[in-house]
């Protein structure tokens, strides 16, 4: 028997992976990742690892003895380069063919890289991986002025480090604000000044021109308006792309990644795709979309490696997602989009308050800055599809959580309760 | 050394090693533990790593933050005077066994 082949060994991966083995899948499970690492933890890369808070070695997610316990082969360092639909078998870059009865496209995502002129020079950098992190602190380290091309997640992340480290830090962007993809103005204003406080130079619609250097090392930033800033380092967080070239070339179908049902399976029942490369229709957003996080990469893996063990739960979790900049704690839960009404929950000037959105009357999504239990609560209330008004919204005395008690049955008590 | 054992909500049981500076979430995560998946990775963001501490011991971990309790206010489990984070039990060097019991729902 040929068993489970999963390509990457990251959330989704390692998710798809125990999953099905704890669901009672017997077979043989290989899992191959063309990165040398242990799986890890991705979150804390842009945070607490560049800041010199956690180690290398406390970034790992699962350890050899999991994959010992759980019989699951992981084969690292090993890059997947060839899949044949006809015969099952996936080819490798160095080595020999794996074949396989079921397939999991686990594969991630990559940095969307920029092309303009210089962006070939020493100094100018990405940060997905690892060993992008582990570049980037030892650059931070011996570098005075950082720019950060985009005002998303990780440039955000990476400049709130950098400030935190002493350096001077510029974040270019291209847009009129902050995540604008992923929050509302009210959020991005906040945020905006957050950075600014902590000493960032956010230059607003701004498109850069070019990198200039001193070959081969960076040495600043052209933006179209003609301003230049001085940089020893660049990083660029311009949004990623999903690595479904593999799948494309077999011939499955892919439009901005891998498209999947709810459990993870694409148009060919042995064959399955989860996580960042994996295109699905999510019914909280009513739209097709490919999702960058960690929760849809678990809860979207965890759905495949039922239907690989014959069993059955499909994907169907609102949509999470966080971010930690200095001591903001941005929470979001659900996908805006096109909202029209939006209520605002405690207070903005104290910096803690959530903004709840509405479309025809339903509550569609929350974000949570520095409110952790209006997030708790909202993620309740969409998943159920419960609405507080937008006045019971904005009433700091009024209990979210009341519209949704009714609590989970406990099996195994602890001996007092 | 600390040894945690998790039990499950139908009895089965799971002991790991706790390692210096390792939370009880990033063992049971290594370790393949069920039901605690930990999606934050430990910075208070994600709520996915809720457990019952062992009423007898609750007392003898640290308590709650207040933004833990913020967490802990409308968890998908039920709610219990033992509830907690487990990335945020650590350093338990004190306690030979810690017992904590799995929630039916991180989610």
């Amino acid at each position: 028997m040929s068993g489970l082949l999963i390509i990457g060994a990251s959330y989704a991966g390692v998710q798809a992976a125990l999953t099905a083995r704890d669901a009672g899948y017997s077979q043989p499970i290989t899992m191959v990742c063309d990165e040398d690492w242990l799986p890890y933890q991705r979150p804390p890369l842009s945070k607490d690892f560049l800041l010199g808070r956690t180690s290398e070695q406390n970034l790992v997610l699962r350890d050899n003895a999991f994959f010992e316990n759980k019989q699951i082969e992981l084969v690292l360092g090993h890059r997947a380069v060839g899949l044949d639909l006809g015969t099952r078998r996936v080819t490798l870059e160095r080595g020999n063919d794996l074949a396989f009865d079921q397939l999991v496209f686990a594969t991630g995502s990559r940095a969307r890289r920029i092309a303009i002129p210089g962006a070939d020079l020493d100094g100018v950098c990405y940060l997905r991986s690892a060993s992008d992190a582990i570049e980037l602190k030892a650059r931070l380290a011996a570098a005075a002025e950082i720019v950060i091309v985009g005002g998303g997640f990780i440039g955000l992340e990476v400049a709130a480090s950098a400030a935190k480290l002493g350096k001077k830090a510029t974040v270019v962007e291209a847009s009129s604000r902050l995540l604008e993809r992923a929050v509302s103005p009210i959020v991005s204003d906040f945020l905006l000044d957050t950075h600014l406080q902590a000493g960032v130079d956010i230059r607003l619609n701004e498109v850069v021109a070019s990198f200039e250097g001193a070959s081969p090392r960076v040495t600043g930033v052209v933006l179209d308006s003609g301003v230049n800033i001085r940089a020893d380092l660049v990083l660029v967080g311009i949004g990623g792309i999903a690595n479904d070239e593999l799948a494309r070339t077999a011939g499955l179908n892919c439009t901005n990644g891998i498209v999947v049902d709810e459990h993870g399976r694409s148009a060919m029942p042995d064959i399955f795709a989860a996580g960042d490369c994996a295109n699905h229709f999510n019914r909280f957003c009513e739209s097709w979309i490919r999702l960058e996080s960690v929760q849809n990469a678990q809860d979207q893996a965890k759905a495949a490696g039922l239907a690989i063990a014959g069993s059955q739960g499909p994907y169907e979790s609102v949509p999470r997602f966080w971010s930690d900049q200095y001591d903001v704690k941005l929470q979001i839960v659900g996908l805006a989009g096109k909202y029209d009404r939006k209520a605002v929950r405690g207070s903005v000037d104290a910096g803690k308050f959530s903004v709840f959105y509405y479309r025809d009357d339903r509550l569609v999504a929350v974000d949570s800055i520095n409110r952790p239990g209006d997030q708790m609560a909202a993620r309740r209330l969409i998943a159920r599809g419960v609405s507080p008004s937008p006045e019971q919204a904005e009433d700091p005395s009024f209990d979210l959580k009341s519209l949704v008690t009714g609590g989970d049955k406990a099996g195994v008590l602890p001996p007092d309760l | 050394m600390t040894r945690v054992r998790f039990v499950q909500r139908d009895g089965s049981e799971k002991c790991v090693e706790l390692d210096r500076d390792v939370s009880v979430m990033l063992a049971a995560v290594r370790n393949g533990v069920s039901g605690i998946d930990g999606e934050c990775g430990g910075c208070l963001d994600c709520a996915t790593c809720h457990v019952y501490v062992d009423a007898t011991q609750a007392s003898s971990v640290l308590p709650p933050s207040d933004e833990e309790l913020e967490l802990l206010s409308a968890v998908s489990g039920e709610r219990r005077p033992n509830s907690r984070l487990s990335c945020q039990l650590k350093s338990l060097a004190a306690i030979d066994e810690l017992v904590v019991y799995v929630p039916e729902t991180q989610s």
